[in-house]
């Protein structure tokens, strides 16, 4: 097949029936010797040229549907009933010859981190260029076809790009590379496997736009797998959502997130703050109970264990797919009263406000942080000033390269600023090594971090790994500290009985509860929050961040929120701070940064992030990708990437100071406030421009 | 409900009766146990032990006794194994020759692995200066083979059951040491040793109390593949003439006194002590396995 | 990359020096007296002095370390106790000899090592697989002494395939050279065998589950292809650094294997010298193998640098 047979592919617009059909999918794994079922019964179309997603928290089988429909189920898995059909063909009949054939004609896919889907000993070029190869081209011509369609997924210098390793790209790059070597076959079928999940916000629009478009011109059908519901609202025509492996809803994405009717899908909606959601307006509701384990069998509907308006014939038969609408089916006896789900955790809330005069309790003043010397120096932070106070929960928001993380470690002592950087508690000035701070200090300021299986001992108990803190920092022992112990695992909401496990016998949920016990064991003041959900399903999710909130109003400590999902971010702050290449670039109440006027960056991140509450205005493409913090570019850092660049060449020569243009509220611009506020509100003066050199 | 942040009306109740916790995971030994490559393994080792341990009772000739007039004689039902050139009975010898080359053995591994794990921990947890520094020594000990080493160290300190197992032991140490930090360097990765040092922990004690218990498996595995590699270079070394001095019952020792006369025929002189020091490291080896296996899963 | 191997480069002298040191006090400082450890207990005072005189050691350490430092630069590396003439020529031909017969294990072992680990990979948990990885297992864990022994036996004795003696004599042909060091090759190659199999097996398996081999099987590739494409290079590359660190073994081999088989190669050397309580042949000859092992490292270092493109350029572009 040569290059110009391309259009003739099976994906031509004239194969009529969908561009999948899945019937009754079983897929059973061997684990152990016992068999266990990750999806049942599974069934769905998508049709042509549409984008259908897939959405589903951990152990949903939503990969496993991925790799099912490809054949390339790992040596322990199979397809133990149902039936598959991609363009009309037979994909788990076929011979390996037509599988090949499939594969590489009719099929693609795109999975999570572009950087290891990539050989890292064959330069760029000849993988993609290996596509075209397979279809019968010669080496040079499929070099030349190689370098078009990487211009096509947007990549500045296709010619340079093609000579590079894997390892060289960023992961924007790599992902788009990814994305040039899944359509240059012209599948008639692109399966993206959480395609984004790694990618900054800002890189990620772009993808997602990027997606969108070549689907257009592709003519291609799209399924789309992620457990992030926003982006799947924004890609995608028709949504399935699996539960531990049943798809229990099914139907337009608008409609099924709009108004839900299915007690699972209403609940994990509700976990998400929506539509500027605060944490003052009342609590996230959360879905009680577990995930059935791996495998489990149980008789009736799978969430009944979970379902708050469970009848006896849930529990007694497995409902059918019931039809409620247009293209719309839910499994669900109950479909009709879902929408009116009771809440499983009561909305109300009790809070204390920051008092405006409060003094800082802790306070930053010219922090920077430079890692490497002389020729390889990266500087992760420079100049940073900012100060918390007593009771508040500043967000702090920023991309890979922000030096967010930095930040919160040199606030702990755990990395060592430069030399004069000053960090304050209570005016007084911190060691800059932990191993040098007084117990007070180490009491004082405490961390949640974003792994738990990285954050917990897995050799040590829990009842260990709580009382260590309580021994070290709050100086307890004997009863007092038995009794403290009780009451800490009381307000995480945890079980005496649970003391004596080890980490590895508790689920992510429950370990977090155990570092966020920890946490608290000493009293601090503050907490620094490193992305403390990131590693949870949405459902765990919002029972962390209720509970969070709840220590924070019953210990009246401070939060440092760090985390890139601004939806939290927003539910959850009093104030935000926006970081990019290490500096502050706006600093102000939660509210006001959000909704305007605000700095482009936080302008653009904000309109890159997809919401579930359908399109928001005008995007702001950022073009390029993030500079390297080891060659930052010269006066404002942002100006390479900024679509509102003054004309003036202010913006290249000088770094504009962080100032106050509005009360409590700091930006580094070097546009006045009024004229952002009118640019930003008519949606108009974005510069386009060509891409930096 | 377990762990659900329910504080209002009662969660829907009880059909979960499947804990959240993954469950108790079964205690190692069982799962060793099951294993036919650990009792194989375990059984052959367990074996020699007790003939190390009981090698005078249970041998049914005195090794060290001669008899001129019965020497070479082959396997018969008075001898299972034959005699050696002194007329000594090679079955006994080979029974009795597993006292010394276990002891030797055991006694280095032990050595090398108290001493390896520690500079393993300080190396790869205060890394720095003292990771380069004794990262060279270490390097230069690596250089040289096991059997060179103690070349050196016996001609100059004199052969002694002592000396052997210090030297071997001294040769282990920066193997195991290595290894060690590896596994020790994964760790640091993790955040629990941050938390410890926000606690003000010292260092001495996060190195022992947290780092310790999770570089254990692969110390342990480490060690029994040392001990396989120990064997090994006592009964290497004893053929040189290095290790174990004759008269003393030694598989290494006894190949090399018996192994002239083997072009004449007389084989099991040879062949049985080699036996043994095979099935002796096959079952290390196989009971290593085992527990790789085991930490694996 | 460059500087990458000057780096290395220094800190293999740095090391290169710390060996000496430790050599060094073996042989000179922890017999205490030498002259004693020569002559034995029941020699007379008067000529353990004297012959202690006549080593040299009554003078500082430092002066000892550094005539001998600086002897062994310019090349001499001392007189031999044992046979009263320069060690230097000695080493030399020794050295040749045994690198012959490490070579020739090498030329058999290397290939066939990776060549069965990669195909117990292929064959993952299933009979070859298993029958590989439990031989080499076996192999690697019968001392040369041993199976060179049942291979004399075997070839030399009963069949008489094979001559017993590893030297074939001044000036004979390749053939009739390689002819006699087959036999002594073999022990060797059993032990390496299961270890270079096992690196490979291990990095083929790695390789296999990879991303990047999805990836390639995905777009439609043969399986031959995937592996021979995709796998293979980015398996091998871990497998170099360990055959390097092999020629630790294959020396302490080498020992066992010459005396067994009377070739005089360094190995050999160094037992006579040991037996023979000749510490400056004995220093001399563990210098000399440590260096071996040094520059087979160092090799095998700047090979792997080279071969990974990560480490050739250095980091992001």
């Amino acid at each position: 097949m040569t290059a110009a047979d391309t259009t003739a592919a099976p994906n031509a617009a004239g194969g009529a029936g969908p561009a999948l059909a899945v019937e009754h999918l079983d897929v059973t794994y061997r684990v152990r010797g016992q068999a266990r079922r990750a999806l049942r019964d599974v069934s769905f179309q998508i049709g042509r040229s549409e984008s259908y997603g897939l959405v589903g928290e951990s152990g949903s089988g939503k990969s496993t549907a991925a790799l099912a429909l490809t054949r390339y189920l790992p040596r322990n898995g199979r397809v133990s009933a149902g039936s598959v059909s991609i363009n009309g063909m037979d994909p788990l009949a076929m011979g390996p010859a037509a599988l090949r054939d499939l594969r590489a004609r009719t099929v693609s896919m795109v999975y999570q981190e572009p950087g290891r889907a990539l050989n890292p000993s064959i330069k760029v070029g000849r993988q993609v260029a290996e596509v075209y190869e397979i279809a019968g081209l010669h080496r040079n011509d499929a070099l030349e076809r190689a370098e078009a369609m990487l211009r096509k997924v947007q990549i500045a210098d296709p010619h340079r790009v093609m000579e590079r390793y894997p390892f060289q790209l960023s992961g924007g790059m790599a992902q788009r590379a990814v994305i040039a070597m899944a359509l240059a076959a012209e599948p008639a079928l692109l399966i993206l496997d959480e395609p984004t999940t790694a990618l900054d916000a800002t890189v990620e629009a772009e993808v997602l736009d990027l997606v969108a478009a070549l689907r257009e011109e592709f003519d291609t059908s799209i399924l789309f797998i992620s457990h992030n519901l926003a982006v799947i609202a924004k890609m995608c025509d028709r949504v399935g959502v699996l539960y531990a492996g049943e798809l229990i809803e099914e139907g337009p994405a608008r409609e099924v997130f709009d108004a839900p009717r299915h007690p699972y899908t209403v609940g994990l909606l509700r976990c998400i703050p929506r539509g500027g959601q605060r944490k003052d307006h009342g609590r996230l509701d959360t879905i009680p109970g577990f995930l059935p384990p791996p495998g489990a069998e149980l008789t009736g509907c799978i969430f009944a264990p979970r379902c708050p308006i469970a009848e006896d014939r849930c529990r007694e038969a497995a409902p059918p797919a019931f039809p409620v609408g247009t293209d719309r089916t839910s499994r669900c006896y109950l479909h009709e009263a879902a929408a009116e789900l009771p809440r499983s955790t009561p909305a109300d809330i009790e809070l204390p406000t920051v008092r405006p005069d409060s003094r800082p309790i802790v306070a930053l003043e010219g922090v920077s942080k430079t890692f490497g010397s002389h020729g390889e120096a990266v500087k992760a932070l420079v100049g940073v000033n900012l100060s918390l106070e007593a009771g508040e929960t500043l967000g702090l928001v920023g991309e890979s390269g922000s030096g967010k993380t930095t930040l919160a470690r040199a606030l702990l002592g755990l990395i060592e600023p430069d030399q004069g950087s000053v960090i304050t508690l209570d005016g007084e000035a911190l060691r800059p090594d932990a191993k040098r701070r007084p117990r007070d200090q180490l009491k004082a300021l405490q961390i949640v971090f974003q792994n738990p299986d990285s954050a917990l001992n897995r050799r040590h108990t829990v009842r260990r790994l709580i009382s260590r803190p309580l021994a070290r920092l709050a100086g307890l022992s004997g009863a007092r500290l038995r009794e403290r112990l009780a009451d800490l695992v009381r307000s995480v909401r945890m079980e005496e009985r649970q003391l004596s496990l080890r980490p590895s016998q508790l689920s992510g949920g429950l370990k977090q509860r155990v570092a966020i016990a920890r946490a608290f064991a000493g009293g601090p003041r503050l907490v620094v929050c490193d992305e403390p959900t990131s590693a949870l399903d949405v459902s765990v999710q919002a029972a962390i961040l209720n509970l969070l909130v709840d220590l924070q109003a019953k210990e009246r400590v401070t939060y440092l929120f760090i985390s890139h999902d601004l939806g939290l971010v927003r539910y959850l702050s009093d104030r935000i701070a926006v970081l990019y290449l290490g500096r502050i670039m706006e600093l102000g109440p939660a509210e006001t940064v959000f909704a305007g006027p605000h700095h482009p960056y936080t302008e653009a991140l904000l309109s890159a992030v997809p919401s579930l509450d359908g399109q928001r205005p005008e995007r702001i493409r950022l073009t390029g990708e993030i500079p390297s913090a080891a060659d930052p570019p010269s006066g404002c850092v942002f100006h390479t990437r900024c679509p509102r660049r003054l004309p003036t060449g202010e913006c290249e020569s000088s770094e504009p100071p962080l100032r106050e243009v509005a009360p409590g509220h700091l930006m580094s611009c070097h546009i006045p406030i009024d004229q952002l506020t009118v640019l930003q509100r008519s949606g108009a003066g974005t510069v386009t421009r060509e891409d930096p050199p | 409900m377990i762990g659900s942040s329910a504080a209002g009306p009662a969660a829907p109740a009880a059909a979960i009766t499947v804990t959240q916790a993954a469950g108790r995971p079964a205690a190692p030994w069982r799962l060793l146990l099951r294993r036919p490559t650990f009792v194989v393994g375990g059984i052959i080792l367990l074996f020699w032990i007790v003939c190390a341990v009981f090698g005078n009772q249970i041998a049914p000739h005195n090794p060290l006794a001669q008899s001129l007039l019965a020497t070479n004689n082959g396997p018969s039902g008075a001898h299972w194994f034959g005699t050696d050139q002194l007329g000594r009975d090679v079955f006994s010898r080979v029974i009795a020759g597993a006292r010394d080359i276990l002891i030797i053995a055991a006694g280095a591994t032990a050595l090398g692995t108290v001493l390896g794990t520690a500079l393993g921990l300080v190396m790869g947890y205060l890394g720095g200066i003292v990771d380069t520094l004794v990262g060279r020594v270490v390097e230069a000990v690596i250089a040289l083979p096991v059997v060179i080493v103690a070349f050196l160290f016996i001609v100059a300190i004199g052969h002694s059951t002592g000396t052997l197992i210090l030297v071997i032991g001294f040769v282990f140490t920066p193997l195991i040491a290595r290894t060690v930090r590896s596994a020790v360097l994964v760790e640091s990765q993790l955040d629990y040793l941050s938390s410890a040092r926000l606690l003000g922990e010292k260092p001495v004690r996060i190195m022992v109390v947290e780092v310790l218990p999770n570089v254990l498996p692969a110390v342990l595995v480490e060690s029994t593949v040392r001990l396989g590699y120990a064997i090994f270079a006592v009964a290497t070394l004893s053929f040189l003439g290095f290790g174990v001095q004759p008269p003393t019952p030694d598989w290494g020792a006894d190949i090399y006194a018996n192994y002239g006369v083997l072009p004449a025929g007389y084989w099991w002189e040879t062949l049985f002590p080699a036996l043994a020091i095979a099935s002796l490291i096959v079952g290390v080896n196989l009971v290593t396995d085992a527990i790789e296996q085991v930490l694996a899963s | 990359m460059a500087t990458y191997i000057l780096r290395r480069l220094g800190l293999a002298l740095v090391t290169l020096w710390l060996l000496s040191v430790i050599v060094f006090f073996a042989g000179q400082v922890l017999p205490g007296d030498p002259g004693r450890a020569i002559l034995g207990p029941l020699a007379a005072q008067s000529a353990v002095h004297a012959l202690d005189q006549q080593l040299g050691v009554g003078r500082p350490l430092l002066s000892q370390y550094w005539s001998w430092v600086s002897g062994l630069v310019h090349g001499n590396m001392g007189i031999s106790y044992q046979l009263r003439s320069p060690v230097a020529p000695q080493i030399g031909a020794a050295l040749v000899n045994s690198i012959k017969l490490a070579a020739l294990a090498f030329v058999i072992v290397v290939p066939l090592g990776i060549v069965g680990g990669v195909f117990a990979a292929l064959r993952y948990g299933r009979a070859a697989d298993r029958l590989i990885s439990v031989s080499g297992l076996s192999a690697a864990t019968v001392p040369e002494f041993v199976s060179g022994i049942v291979l004399i036996v075997i070839f030399a004795v009963e069949l008489k395939w094979l001559p017993v003696q590893a030297s074939a004599g001044a000036g004979a042909s390749v053939g009739s050279q390689l002819d006699h060091l087959i036999l002594p090759a073999i022990p060797l190659v059993l032990v390496l065998f299961g270890y270079i199999a096992r690196m490979a097996r291990a990095g083929t398996i790695e390789a296999l589950d990879s991303d990047y081999a999805r990836t390639a099987t995905l777009k439609g590739l043969k399986r031959s292809v995937v592996i021979r494409r995709h796998v293979l290079r980015n398996s091998l590359l871990p497998t170099i650094t360990v055959i390097a660190t092999q020629t630790g073994y294959l020396v302490g081999g080498l020992v066992v294997v010459e005396h067994l088989f009377n070739y005089q190669g360094i190995g050999n050397l160094i037992w006579t010298a040991a037996n023979g309580k000749d510490f400056p042949m004995l220093e001399a000859g563990v210098l000399t193998i440590g260096v071996v092992y040094m520059v087979a490292t160092l090799i095998a270092d700047v090979l792997y640098t080279v071969l990974n493109p990560r480490l050739r350029l250095g980091g992001a572009g």
